[in-house]
Protein backbone atom coordinates (compact mmCIF):
# COMPACT_ATOMS: atom_id res chain seq x y z
CA UNK A 1 0.00 0.00 0.00
CA UNK A 2 2.87 2.57 0.99
CA UNK A 3 4.26 2.11 -2.88
CA UNK A 4 1.17 4.20 -3.79
CA UNK A 5 1.92 6.57 -1.31
CA UNK A 6 4.41 8.76 -3.54
CA UNK A 7 2.38 10.97 -5.33
CA UNK A 8 4.44 10.63 -8.49
CA UNK A 9 4.01 7.51 -9.27
CA UNK A 10 0.05 8.23 -8.36
CA UNK A 11 0.17 10.35 -10.97
CA UNK A 12 1.63 8.01 -13.24
CA UNK A 13 -0.92 5.36 -12.96
CA UNK A 14 -3.56 7.53 -12.44
CA UNK A 15 -3.08 9.41 -15.72
CA UNK A 16 -3.77 6.53 -17.92
CA UNK A 17 -6.51 5.02 -15.52
CA UNK A 18 -8.99 8.32 -15.09
CA UNK A 19 -9.93 8.42 -18.87
CA UNK A 20 -10.35 4.61 -19.19
CA UNK A 21 -12.42 4.62 -16.03
CA UNK A 22 -14.56 7.38 -17.49
CA UNK A 23 -15.25 5.95 -21.17
CA UNK A 24 -15.88 2.50 -19.64
CA UNK A 25 -18.37 3.93 -17.05
CA UNK A 26 -20.43 5.82 -19.70
CA UNK A 27 -20.39 3.02 -22.05
CA UNK A 28 -21.76 0.39 -18.95
CA UNK A 29 -24.08 2.84 -17.36
CA UNK A 30 -25.23 4.22 -20.73
CA UNK A 31 -25.66 0.84 -22.30
CA UNK A 32 -27.25 -0.78 -18.94
CA UNK A 33 -29.79 2.60 -18.49
CA UNK A 34 -30.69 2.51 -22.47
CA UNK A 35 -31.47 -1.67 -21.76
CA UNK A 36 -33.55 -0.58 -18.69
CA UNK A 37 -35.50 2.09 -20.76
CA UNK A 38 -36.25 -0.18 -24.05
CA UNK A 39 -35.60 -4.05 -23.45
CA UNK A 40 -36.94 -5.17 -19.77
CA UNK A 41 -40.67 -5.61 -19.70
CA UNK A 42 -43.51 -3.90 -17.12
CA UNK A 43 -43.18 -5.64 -13.46
CA UNK A 44 -46.09 -7.15 -12.31
CA UNK A 45 -46.75 -4.88 -9.42
CA UNK A 46 -44.62 -2.10 -10.17
CA UNK A 47 -45.65 -1.27 -13.88
CA UNK A 48 -43.42 0.75 -16.14
CA UNK A 49 -41.72 2.47 -13.21
CA UNK A 50 -39.69 -0.87 -12.06
CA UNK A 51 -37.20 0.65 -14.55
CA UNK A 52 -36.37 3.70 -11.73
CA UNK A 53 -34.58 0.72 -10.13
CA UNK A 54 -31.55 0.64 -12.82
CA UNK A 55 -30.81 4.43 -11.63
CA UNK A 56 -31.84 4.36 -7.85
CA UNK A 57 -30.22 1.33 -6.78
CA UNK A 58 -26.44 1.70 -7.95
CA UNK A 59 -27.01 5.53 -6.16
CA UNK A 60 -27.97 4.01 -2.89
CA UNK A 61 -24.76 1.48 -3.20
CA UNK A 62 -22.55 4.31 -4.49
CA UNK A 63 -23.83 6.56 -1.42
CA UNK A 64 -22.54 4.42 1.08
CA UNK A 65 -19.96 3.25 -0.79
CA UNK A 66 -18.44 6.78 -1.00
CA UNK A 67 -18.83 7.19 2.66
CA UNK A 68 -17.47 3.68 3.44
CA UNK A 69 -14.21 4.92 1.21
CA UNK A 70 -14.12 7.93 3.27
CA UNK A 71 -13.94 5.87 6.46
CA UNK A 72 -11.49 3.31 5.02
CA UNK A 73 -9.36 6.54 3.71
CA UNK A 74 -9.46 8.22 6.97
CA UNK A 75 -8.39 5.18 8.77
CA UNK A 76 -5.66 4.81 6.65
CA UNK A 77 -4.65 8.07 7.12
CA UNK A 78 -4.74 8.14 11.41
CA UNK A 79 -3.59 5.07 11.45
CA UNK A 80 -0.07 4.60 8.71
CA UNK A 81 -0.55 8.28 8.18
CA UNK A 82 -0.38 7.69 4.43
CA UNK A 83 0.03 10.73 2.26
CA UNK A 84 -2.88 10.25 -0.18
CA UNK A 85 -5.19 8.96 1.77
CA UNK A 86 -6.51 12.15 3.38
CA UNK A 87 -6.68 13.25 -0.27
CA UNK A 88 -8.84 9.87 -1.60
CA UNK A 89 -10.91 10.75 1.43
CA UNK A 90 -11.94 14.48 0.25
CA UNK A 91 -11.66 13.26 -3.34
CA UNK A 92 -15.04 10.54 -2.45
CA UNK A 93 -16.82 13.12 -0.52
CA UNK A 94 -18.59 15.24 -3.64
CA UNK A 95 -19.16 12.12 -5.83
CA UNK A 96 -21.01 10.23 -2.40
CA UNK A 97 -23.00 13.01 -1.96
CA UNK A 98 -24.12 13.86 -5.30
CA UNK A 99 -25.07 9.80 -5.87
CA UNK A 100 -26.72 10.15 -2.54
CA UNK A 101 -28.98 12.94 -3.46
CA UNK A 102 -29.50 11.22 -6.88
CA UNK A 103 -31.09 8.19 -4.98
CA UNK A 104 -32.97 10.38 -2.69
CA UNK A 105 -34.86 12.30 -5.57
CA UNK A 106 -35.11 9.01 -7.74
CA UNK A 107 -36.45 7.37 -4.82
CA UNK A 108 -38.81 10.18 -4.30
CA UNK A 109 -39.99 10.46 -7.72
CA UNK A 110 -40.35 6.23 -7.63
CA UNK A 111 -42.48 6.43 -4.29
CA UNK A 112 -45.13 8.67 -5.69
CA UNK A 113 -46.48 5.86 -7.85
CA UNK A 114 -45.59 2.83 -5.71
CA UNK A 115 -46.42 4.54 -2.58
CA UNK A 116 -48.92 7.12 -3.01
CA UNK A 117 -46.48 9.38 -1.05
CA UNK A 118 -43.69 11.48 -2.00
CA UNK A 119 -41.89 10.70 0.91
CA UNK A 120 -42.30 9.20 4.63
CA UNK A 121 -40.11 9.81 7.47
CA UNK A 122 -39.06 6.19 8.14
CA UNK A 123 -35.89 4.36 9.24
CA UNK A 124 -34.76 4.00 5.12
CA UNK A 125 -35.47 7.19 4.35
CA UNK A 126 -34.40 9.27 6.96
CA UNK A 127 -31.19 7.87 8.12
CA UNK A 128 -30.29 8.27 4.03
CA UNK A 129 -30.72 11.72 4.59
CA UNK A 130 -28.83 12.11 7.35
CA UNK A 131 -26.30 10.34 5.52
CA UNK A 132 -26.59 13.54 2.94
CA UNK A 133 -26.06 15.92 5.43
CA UNK A 134 -23.36 14.72 7.19
CA UNK A 135 -21.41 14.82 2.99
CA UNK A 136 -22.72 18.38 3.75
CA UNK A 137 -20.68 18.57 6.64
CA UNK A 138 -17.65 16.64 5.74
CA UNK A 139 -17.13 18.62 2.48
CA UNK A 140 -17.63 22.09 4.23
CA UNK A 141 -15.32 21.05 7.12
CA UNK A 142 -12.75 19.71 4.46
CA UNK A 143 -13.36 22.97 2.36
CA UNK A 144 -12.21 24.85 5.85
CA UNK A 145 -9.68 22.63 7.09
CA UNK A 146 -8.29 23.19 3.67
CA UNK A 147 -8.36 26.76 4.13
CA UNK A 148 -6.62 26.63 7.56
CA UNK A 149 -3.65 24.68 6.39
CA UNK A 150 -2.98 27.45 4.09
CA UNK A 151 -2.53 29.73 6.93
CA UNK A 152 -0.18 27.13 8.67
CA UNK A 153 -2.84 25.04 10.55
CA UNK A 154 -3.77 21.41 10.26
CA UNK A 155 -7.53 20.08 10.68
CA UNK A 156 -6.66 17.05 8.64
CA UNK A 157 -7.30 14.87 11.61
CA UNK A 158 -10.30 16.41 12.75
CA UNK A 159 -11.70 15.71 9.11
CA UNK A 160 -10.51 11.91 9.04
CA UNK A 161 -11.95 11.47 12.70
CA UNK A 162 -15.58 13.05 11.69
CA UNK A 163 -15.44 10.48 8.18
CA UNK A 164 -14.73 8.01 10.72
CA UNK A 165 -17.51 8.67 12.98
CA UNK A 166 -19.71 8.95 10.17
CA UNK A 167 -19.68 5.63 9.24
CA UNK A 168 -21.84 4.25 11.78
CA UNK A 169 -25.03 5.19 9.45
CA UNK A 170 -24.00 3.16 6.89
CA UNK A 171 -24.65 -0.23 8.43
CA UNK A 172 -27.74 1.48 9.92
CA UNK A 173 -28.90 2.85 7.00
CA UNK A 174 -28.41 -1.25 5.67
CA UNK A 175 -30.25 -2.81 8.26
CA UNK A 176 -33.07 0.00 8.43
CA UNK A 177 -35.62 -2.00 6.67
CA UNK A 178 -35.02 -5.43 9.05
CA UNK A 179 -35.00 -3.22 12.26
CA UNK A 180 -38.13 -0.67 11.87
CA UNK A 181 -40.97 -1.30 10.34
CA UNK A 182 -41.02 0.44 6.30
CA UNK A 183 -42.75 1.02 2.95
CA UNK A 184 -39.23 0.20 1.72
CA UNK A 185 -38.80 -3.32 0.68
CA UNK A 186 -36.18 -5.54 2.73
CA UNK A 187 -33.11 -6.36 1.12
CA UNK A 188 -34.01 -7.88 -2.50
CA UNK A 189 -30.42 -8.67 -3.12
CA UNK A 190 -28.10 -10.07 0.12
CA UNK A 191 -24.76 -12.02 0.07
CA UNK A 192 -24.54 -14.51 -2.68
CA UNK A 193 -28.63 -14.29 -2.96
CA UNK A 194 -31.05 -12.59 -5.23
CA UNK A 195 -34.80 -12.27 -5.31
CA UNK A 196 -34.71 -10.76 -8.40
CA UNK A 197 -35.39 -12.36 -11.64
CA UNK A 198 -32.77 -12.58 -14.08
CA UNK A 199 -34.01 -10.40 -16.60
CA UNK A 200 -34.16 -7.23 -14.44
CA UNK A 201 -30.99 -8.42 -12.25
CA UNK A 202 -28.53 -8.41 -15.30
CA UNK A 203 -28.87 -4.81 -16.55
CA UNK A 204 -29.10 -4.19 -12.31
CA UNK A 205 -25.44 -5.40 -12.45
CA UNK A 206 -24.21 -3.85 -15.80
CA UNK A 207 -25.58 -0.23 -14.30
CA UNK A 208 -23.58 -1.09 -10.86
CA UNK A 209 -20.95 -1.85 -12.74
CA UNK A 210 -20.90 1.03 -15.39
CA UNK A 211 -21.76 3.48 -12.33
CA UNK A 212 -18.97 2.26 -10.20
CA UNK A 213 -16.34 2.51 -12.54
CA UNK A 214 -17.47 6.28 -13.21
CA UNK A 215 -17.21 6.59 -9.43
CA UNK A 216 -13.97 5.42 -9.62
CA UNK A 217 -13.04 7.60 -12.53
CA UNK A 218 -14.54 10.83 -10.04
CA UNK A 219 -12.93 9.93 -7.53
CA UNK A 220 -9.47 9.69 -9.43
CA UNK A 221 -10.19 13.05 -11.15
CA UNK A 222 -10.53 14.94 -7.96
CA UNK A 223 -7.61 13.57 -6.24
CA UNK A 224 -5.50 14.43 -9.22
CA UNK A 225 -7.20 18.10 -8.97
CA UNK A 226 -6.61 18.13 -5.34
CA UNK A 227 -2.70 17.48 -5.48
CA UNK A 228 -2.30 19.55 -8.68
CA UNK A 229 -3.66 22.36 -6.19
CA UNK A 230 -1.32 21.77 -2.77
CA UNK A 231 1.35 21.25 -5.95
CA UNK A 232 0.61 24.46 -7.07
CA UNK A 233 0.46 26.15 -3.81
CA UNK A 234 3.98 24.75 -2.97
CA UNK A 235 5.48 26.10 -5.79
CA UNK A 236 4.08 29.75 -5.86
CA UNK A 237 5.21 30.10 -2.00
CA UNK A 238 8.50 29.08 -2.84
CA UNK A 239 8.41 31.28 -5.65
CA UNK A 240 7.15 34.34 -2.80
CA UNK A 241 9.83 33.38 -0.47
CA UNK A 242 13.11 32.95 -2.93
CA UNK B 1 -51.01 2.43 -9.07
CA UNK B 2 -55.00 2.81 -8.46
CA UNK B 3 -54.74 6.52 -9.41
CA UNK B 4 -54.24 5.94 -13.00
CA UNK B 5 -50.85 7.78 -13.23
CA UNK B 6 -48.78 7.96 -16.46
CA UNK B 7 -46.05 5.86 -14.99
CA UNK B 8 -43.76 6.98 -18.01
CA UNK B 9 -43.42 10.06 -16.71
CA UNK B 10 -41.98 9.14 -13.26
CA UNK B 11 -39.73 6.99 -15.23
CA UNK B 12 -38.60 9.82 -17.80
CA UNK B 13 -38.45 12.33 -14.64
CA UNK B 14 -36.14 10.23 -12.73
CA UNK B 15 -33.92 9.31 -15.72
CA UNK B 16 -33.73 12.72 -16.36
CA UNK B 17 -32.74 13.73 -12.99
CA UNK B 18 -29.86 10.57 -12.72
CA UNK B 19 -28.08 11.72 -15.63
CA UNK B 20 -27.98 15.34 -15.65
CA UNK B 21 -26.37 14.37 -12.18
CA UNK B 22 -24.15 11.95 -13.10
CA UNK B 23 -23.11 13.90 -16.07
CA UNK B 24 -22.58 17.21 -14.37
CA UNK B 25 -20.65 15.41 -12.10
CA UNK B 26 -18.52 13.79 -14.39
CA UNK B 27 -17.91 17.05 -16.38
CA UNK B 28 -17.55 18.93 -13.48
CA UNK B 29 -14.34 16.62 -12.04
CA UNK B 30 -13.01 16.18 -15.38
CA UNK B 31 -13.04 20.21 -16.01
CA UNK B 32 -11.79 21.17 -12.56
CA UNK B 33 -8.83 18.13 -12.80
CA UNK B 34 -7.46 19.76 -16.13
CA UNK B 35 -7.82 23.55 -14.97
CA UNK B 36 -5.82 22.80 -11.88
CA UNK B 37 -3.20 20.90 -13.63
CA UNK B 38 -2.62 23.50 -15.95
CA UNK B 39 -2.33 25.81 -13.40
CA UNK B 40 0.22 23.62 -12.30
CA UNK B 41 1.99 23.57 -15.08
CA UNK B 42 1.85 27.10 -15.88
CA UNK B 43 3.47 27.48 -12.15
CA UNK B 44 6.15 25.27 -12.94
CA UNK B 45 7.22 26.87 -16.03
CA UNK B 46 6.99 30.37 -14.43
Amino acid sequence: MHGFANPARFLRIARWLTPLLFGLGLLLAGGALAWGLTQVPPDRLMGETVRILFIHVPSAWLGMAGWTTIAIASLVELVWRHPLAGIAARAAAVPGATFTAICLATGSIWARPTWGTWWVWDGRLTSFLVLLFLYFGYIALAGAAQKDAAGGAGGSRVIAIFGLVGAINIPIINRSVVWWNSLHQPPSITMGKSSIDATFLVPLLIAALGFSLLFGGVVLARMRTLLAEIQTEARLRRKAIA
Amino acid sequence: MAEGLDQWQFVIAAYAVGVAGTLSLAGWAWTAMRRAERRRDEARDR
